[in-house]
């Protein structure tokens, strides 16, 4: 019984530490507190939170996806020139997403079938999705969307004044906790990552687990894109770089082990915000953005010691 | 000469030792016996340097001593060899026995000539005719168990704490071993043997000290006690019968396997299991029998032969093509092929019988709880809550776990490899009732055990491999563990 308050407590540790941070920053500079100012870190915040929502399937397996900044940029570049085409932006989103799906199923079996480490399988496919969304969009940026309402609302628009995109997270991370916390895959993605051998020797479908968790990150990484180049009302090539390091940092501030087989995602909801938080705040007070690097990287780490500590 | 006296010890509240006594003499083998839980690896462990007592005295030949950590331990000649060995397979003997006491010309420039030169006399000395310079990974369990012991010799050690040394060992190298162990002793070194298995206590201890729940029960001089007094020493009651009397009826043949051959690690095996029989299957590590029950279960891939499952061929891929055919397989090994260590005892549970436990693809709690909770009684899984972490159980009570998981998919098939091996004697004897009760629900069981004592308790009948083949059939009457042994060993049938 003791042993499940300190559980909760070391879960909570995250949550409190982002009360802290908002507290922090708003006595030194209450304009954070602002709805104009919270909006816009939640919107920010979205999208990579989404992609650290895929993330953290993939790590709960033991797995890693270094490919989800480059899946971002080729989604985005093919429904930005889709659009640009005139295609109906319905029929482009759908594009995109079932493009991001396919990418990350195709890491997956590339890591099952071909049975390559996570990390190296990935990271090959990352320079491959960038390489190849450099081809497709010649280097440079596509613009001239349109005027579809349907798509500038997605990432740009309001429903009962609170930010289109901020809904998505907020219904992707419901349905995504429910996936995970309740349903037989869920609980099937922590024994592949508690122990995989087990797990198979359970009859459990090993690989089919993880080619899935890829293609969620996939299609993810899509719908972050779709956010993204709404927003921008164009597609760059050079979109989502290093985005897959902010993701992995906020699975691990949200306290998901690395090696699989622990964590939760509203955990990774907390760490995104954490991270959004910390880059609004240090804005907001006027830290140079070179000292701002300096200062995430000492809460990353600070946060995976206190969570050592624990043990 | 070590005293032990009034030691107790605590972690967060709950005491583990109170107020233990225990003493080695030196050049005695000194058995300590109790079962999971009852304290032994605590007392080691404080003995060695790695736990601090709460209160007691240690005292090493007359001398109180406080050991801050195992190099002070060390520093008076005490060396605790663990049941996982502390071998880097990838350095060679020498460079093994020298781990963290390399001998150097100064600034770290290793002196190996000298190294292994050494390294050759130890190893001769303790009659192993091992090269210094062999990869330690390509030595058997049993030869990296005596570098252990070399290890431990190598750095002066007086007394060696042994912990579970032959769980992985096969009889020859049990034997070698225990060589070791007598020809050290001749030479005024004590050991201090933990085991389970009572036999090798009877053939190698001088004495014995029993403890349970965290206190000294007694101590024994071996040829004084014997087998009974020592279990009802350790359980605190008469447990009568150590196998129970199972009144199983044999039915036709379930499980049928005919020349199943997976190159270059068994062939041409073939056997059958009837309903509600009891087949062992003995042989030596490495004979190839978990291999057999992967290559069954689907988890390995057959190069040839055939599995029938009620005289008809089925055609058995991966663990869910088996489990379809309603065959399930305790695995060796419950910490790594058996449980997801940090799920809950529920989650484990469930994990074999999701289908079972959930609908359209969404766990249902109830359903789930209900299961789990049926086999916490029906099993007599010992824990506060199903949702206790299957980590934090003793080793019975992870075995019944794993069983729940399998009797939870109402398997006709059951293969059990190794069901009691670390486990302790109450625990044992409960599983031994779980498996007749099995058998007499008409449950077609084989069992896998190195235990020769266990096999010929339990089995109705025992087939022998050696190097990858059956070599023996050996049926209730004439079961001895002589005539297994002969076949385990690549003896020939004779009739």
């Amino acid at each position: 019984m003791t042993k499940s308050s300190k559980e909760m407590i070391s879960k909570l540790g995250p949550l409190i530490g982002l009360i802290l941070l908002i507290i922090v920053v708003s006595i030194m500079n209450p304009s954070f507190l602002t709805i104009s100012n919270i909006f816009n870190v939640l919107r920010q915040v979205s999208i990579s939170a989404i992609i650290a929502f895929g993330m953290t399937f993939v790590i709960l397996t033991g797995g890693i996806d270094l490919s989800v900044g480059s899946t971002l940029a080729l989604t985005g570049a093919v429904a930005a020139s889709l659009l640009a085409g005139g295609t109906d932006p319905i029929v482009s989103m759908g594009v995109a997403l079932i493009l991001g799906l396919v990418l990350g199923a195709f890491n997956g079996v590339i890591i099952t079938k071909g049975k390559v480490a996570p990390f190296i399988a990935t990271l090959a496919t990352m320079t491959i999705y960038r390489g190849l969304t450099l081809v497709y969009t010649n280097g440079k940026p596509i613009s001239g969307l349109g005027d579809h309402a349907s798509f500038q609302l997605f990432g740009k628009g309001y429903f009962l004044g609170v930010p289109i995109p901020v809904i998505t997270t907020i219904v992707s991370f419901a349905i995504l906790a429910f996936i995970l916390h309740k349903t037989t895959f869920g609980r099937r993605v922590y024994a592949v990552g508690g122990n995989e051998e087990a797990a198979k020797l359970s009859g459990i479908n090993a690989d089919r687990v993880k080619i899935a968790v890829y293609a969620i990150s996939g299609f993810l990484a899509a719908l972050s894109a779709l956010i993204l180049t709404s927003r921008l009302n164009s597609a760059q090539p050079t979109a989502g770089e290093s985005y897959e390091l902010d993701a992995i940092a906020a699975v691990v501030l949200g306290g998901t082990s690395l090696n699989g087989g622990k964590g939760w995602i509203f955990g990774t909801l907390i760490g995104a915000l954490i991270i959004g938080v910390l880059n609004n705040g240090m804005n907001l007070i006027g830290v140079s953005s070179f000292w701002q690097q300096v200062v995430k990287g000492i809460v990353i780490l600070l946060a995976v010691l206190l969570d050592r500590k624990k043990d | 000469m070590i005293e032990m006296t009034g030691i107790s010890k605590a972690f967060n509240g709950n005491a583990v030792l109170k107020n233990v006594q225990f003493n080695l003499k030196d050049g005695e083998i000194h058995a300590l016996m109790g079962e999971n839980g009852a304290g032994k690896s605590t007392l080691m462990k404080i003995l060695g340097g790695i736990h601090s007592n709460d209160a007691g005295e240690i005292k090493v030949d007359g001398q109180p001593v406080h050991f801050k950590s195992p190099k002070d331990a060390e520093k008076h000649g005490i060396v605790i060899i663990h049941q996982e060995l502390n071998i880097l397979p990838d350095l060679t003997v020498a460079e093994n026995l020298f781990l963290g006491k390399e001998k150097t010309f100064g600034f770290g420039i290793l002196k190996n000539k000298e190294m292994d030169q050494e390294a050759q006399e130890l190893l001769a000395k303790l009659g192993l005719d091992i090269h210094p310079k062999t990869r330690a990974g390509d030595l058997s369990v049993g030869k990296q168990q005596i570098i252990e012991i070399a290890k431990a010799i190598a750095s002066n050690a007086k007394y060696i704490i042994m912990d579970e040394p032959t769980a992985a060992l096969t009889d020859r190298e049990i034997r070698t071993l225990f060589e070791t162990i007598r020809e050290l002793k001749a030479k005024g070194i004590s050991f201090v043997y933990i085991s389970h298995r009572m036999e090798e206590i009877f053939s190698i201890c001088d004495r014995i000290t029993i403890l349970r729940d965290g206190q000294y029960v007694g101590e024994r001089n071996i040829p004084e006690t014997n087998f009974d007094e020592i279990v009802a020493m350790m359980v605190g009651r008469e447990l009568g019968e150590r196998f129970p009397e199972r009144k199983a009826e044999i039915g036709d043949v379930k499980l049928e396997v005919q020349n199943l051959t997976v190159k270059g690690l068994f062939e041409n095996v073939s056997f059958n299991v009837r309903k509600g029989e009891v087949v062992g299957m003995a042989g030596l590590m490495g004979a190839g029998r978990t291999e057999v029950a992967e290559t069954i279960f689907g988890y390995r891939r057959a190069h040839g032969g055939d599995i029938l499952i009620d005289e008809k061929k089925v055609s058995i891929k991966t663990p869910i093509d088996a489990m379809k055919h309603k065959i399930g397989y305790v695995t060796e090994d419950r910490k790594t092929k058996g449980l997801v260590l940090d799920f809950s005892i529920q989650e484990n549970v469930s994990l074999a019988n999701l289908k079972k436990v959930s609908s359209s693809g969404v766990v249902n709690k109830e359903k789930e709880t209900s299961l789990v909770n049926q086999y916490i009684q029906q099993l007599k899984i010992r824990t506060s809550s199903p949702k206790q972490s299957a980590k934090s159980l003793s080793g019975g009570n992870q075995q019944k776990v794993v069983l729940a998981k399998w009797l939870g998919t109402e398997p006709e098939v059951l293969i059990l490899d190794e069901p009691t091996r670390g486990v302790d004697i109450g625990a044992k004897k409960e599983i031994y009732q779980i498996i007749n009760d099995l058998a007499q629900a008409g449950v077609a069981i084989l069992m896998i055990s190195s235990e020769l004592p266990e096999i010929i308790g339990m089995a109705d009948r025992v087939l022998v491999m050696h190097e990858g083949k059956i070599t023996g059939q050996v049926s209730k009457e004439e079961m001895t563990q002589e005539r297994i042994m002969h076949f385990a060993t690549g003896g020939e049938q004779v009739d």
